[in-house]
């Protein structure tokens, strides 16, 4: 593993009122890590993971991606990062090269960039067939791929995933999951979200979340041995048991 | 950075052309209204069946019921007998009765001597409808004074619209009506559905300023809504016979400023709703409505209660149909007019600001 160091995070905080939804949480992410941010519903994850993407203004604390301050670089930041939500997000009402040209415009490509990136990506996922299909028409193992391979389109530095495989079968779980370690072995560093606790064994290092504040981080390996666990579902449930905050 | 403008306003045209049946929806609309409420809509008086009830039929009341026959408002139904005027107003049969009394001729003459003082014909006038009976008797009148005394003591001129027309009347309410369809619930309704889809997440966390996203959004419409505005010129011109005399420029100019402020008022449509749904009777109730009732489309803004005229000040609508109606029917150049544009100008930097700063607020 590279020691580079991509997302750092030190005291961050986001009040809302009188509500502290992120209490505090410090870590630090290396280039090219799977960086698993796991934690139940309400325990502050995605207002985290808004900081980090520049969307929301922390409260206090402060932190850096890719380079660039959250608190005064959040437009920068939002160049050298993907982004791929737990909803499907792509245009269903357009093809999958016309969504590929979409993002890979949005994000500043020039014409040749995006031909050489898109056919690349289409030819790593099999989908040469599918260039000129309707995104609707796909079936959603597929769609969550493709919403992958749109999100690293521009070789950002680091990809946000929230909870990117919801609702998709084993199988295509398992596909999805050798695209992120692929992505993450040419130096993409991916900070994923999930719920599903065996996703959660295959990340390099695990924090999980429990009323605003990071309780745990480690590798999976040594959680498990620190809560004298046989899995990651137990770690989880561990912890999860202590919380004060309901849904 | 500057790719990504032109890719959105490419992604937001393919939605609108993808979308064969709402474009469809929005070409048909206008030709629909415009024929509906040009022809078969009318507050003219046409085909009034009429019957008439003489005691004897002397030449000057057989000159009278010619007048009247040959009358295109009016259909002559026939000669009747006093008893059966109820019946026949009653069934529908005819809508007036014109009643002669006896000896017409001689006491008509008297008349125009001014020696006879009760009057020789009487109207019986269905008033089920207020609006036909009323303009039916007023044209029966018409007609039938021009036989009693040989001229009429007042000279009318019917100015801009001499044949009255209604159509003349309801193109700009069309107008006014079309575009905050085509414009405000549209690109609303657009907006929304990005944040139900949950794609406008993802383009906010993209580089591209929230700003770009939505004037690309308002592109693609605003080029759709020009679309309409030439139709809508083409079939008021050829179809309806509209005299445009003021100039079609300054028309198209001031719709171009309604344009906007529709595209901005739909902007804000969508910062308050949070489902296409929402944003559909948003649309349709909060601004239909108003549009419908208080901007003069109906009903003349004067005969409105004074809290209603007062109202209607702040509806857009009313401003751009009373410029367009006086450029179109009365011929007035677009400098007459200042004052409407100052005001549609006004409104739409207003609604645009508020809208623009409301939706930047929504992000943090």
């Amino acid at each position: 593993m590279n020691s580079e160091i991509v997302i750092s995070v030190r005291e961050l905080t986001k009040r809302f009122g009188d509500f502290t939804a992120v209490d505090r949480i410090s870590f630090d992410v290396h280039r090219g890590e799977i960086f698993g941010f796991l934690g139940a519903n309400g325990a502050g994850k995605t207002t985290a993971m808004r900081m980090l993407c520049g969307l929301s203004y922390p409260t206090a604390g402060s932190g850096s991606v890719a380079g660039f301050d959250v608190m005064r670089e959040g437009e920068k930041i939002k160049r050298h990062i993907g982004y791929m939500s737990q909803r499907f997000s792509l245009y269903n009402d357009l093809t999958v090269w016309e969504n590929m040209r979409l993002f890979a415009g949005i994000y500043g490509l020039n014409r040749r960039e995006t031909e050489e990136r898109a056919s690349a990506l289409l030819k790593r996922l099999n989908f040469e067939a599918e260039r000129d299909t309707l995104v609707g028409s796909l079936p959603l193992g597929w769609k969550q791929k493709l919403s992958f391979a749109i999100a690293t389109i521009h070789r950002p530095e680091v990809v946000f995933l929230d909870e990117p495989t919801g609702g998709v079968d084993p199988v295509t779980r398992r596909q999805f999951w050798e695209l992120i370690y692929e992505a993450a072995s040419e130096g993409t560093t991916i900070f994923v979200t999930t719920h599903y606790m065996d996703e959660a064994e295959y990340c390099s290092r695990v924090s999980i979340m429990v009323d605003g504040e990071v309780r745990a981080l480690d590798t999976p390996a040594r959680l498990k041995q620190q809560f004298a666990a046989e899995s990651m579902d137990e770690v989880f449930r561990t912890l999860a048991r202590g919380a004060q905050r309901g849904e | 950075m500057k790719h990504n403008f032109g890719s959105f306003v490419k992604k937001e045209s393919l939605h609108i052309l993808r979308d064969k049946r709402t474009m469809l929806i929005v070409m048909c609309i206008p030709i629909v209204l415009m024929t509906l409420f040009g022809f078969a809509i009318s507050t003219e008086v046409n085909n009034i069946n009429v019957a008439v009830v003489a005691p004897e039929r002397t030449d000057g009341v057989e000159e009278s019921v010619e007048r009247l026959a040959a009358n295109e408002y009016f259909t002559f139904c026939g000669y009747i007998s006093q008893d059966e005027i109820d019946a026949k107003l009653r069934s529908g049969e005819v809508s007036a009765v014109v009643v002669f009394k006896s000896d017409y001729d001689r006491r008509g003459a008297l008349a125009a001597q001014g020696i006879e003082t009760t009057p020789l014909i009487q109207l019986i006038v269905d008033a089920s409808n207020v609006n036909t009976a009323s303009s039916a008797t007023a044209y029966l009148q018409t007609i039938l004074l021009g036989t009693a005394s040989e001229q009429s003591m007042f000279e009318t001129r019917m100015m801009f619209n001499p044949e009255m027309k209604s159509a003349y009347n309801f193109v700009p309410g069309i107008m006014g009506l079309i575009f905050i369809l085509v414009c405000a619930m549209m690109t609303s309704v657009s907006i929304v559905r990005e944040k139900e889809m949950g794609t406008m997440e993802v383009l906010l966390v993209s580089p591209v300023r929230p700003v770009k996203i939505i004037f690309a959004k308002m592109i693609p419409y605003f080029a759709i809504s020009c679309i309409v505005l030439i139709m809508i010129l083409l079939l008021a011109r050829f179809l309806l016979d509209v005299p445009m005399t003021g100039g079609v420029w300054g028309i198209f100019s001031v719709s171009l400023i309604y344009l906007m402020l529709s595209l901005s008022l739909g902007l804000l449509v969508s910062t308050i709703a949070e489902t296409q749904m929402a944003a559909l009777l948003i649309s349709a109730m909060v601004m239909m409505m108003p549009i419908l009732m208080l901007s003069g489309l109906l009903f003349p803004i004067e005969n409105l209660p004074k809290f209603f005229q007062w109202v209607s000040h702040i509806v857009p609508a009313r401003w751009y149909i009373d410029a367009v109606r006086k450029m179109m029917i009365q011929g007035l150049p677009i400098a007459a007019i200042w004052k409407d544009v100052a005001i549609l100008g006004g409104m739409t930097v207003a609604i645009l600001g508020v809208s623009l700063k409301k939706f930047n607020d929504k992000l943090e």
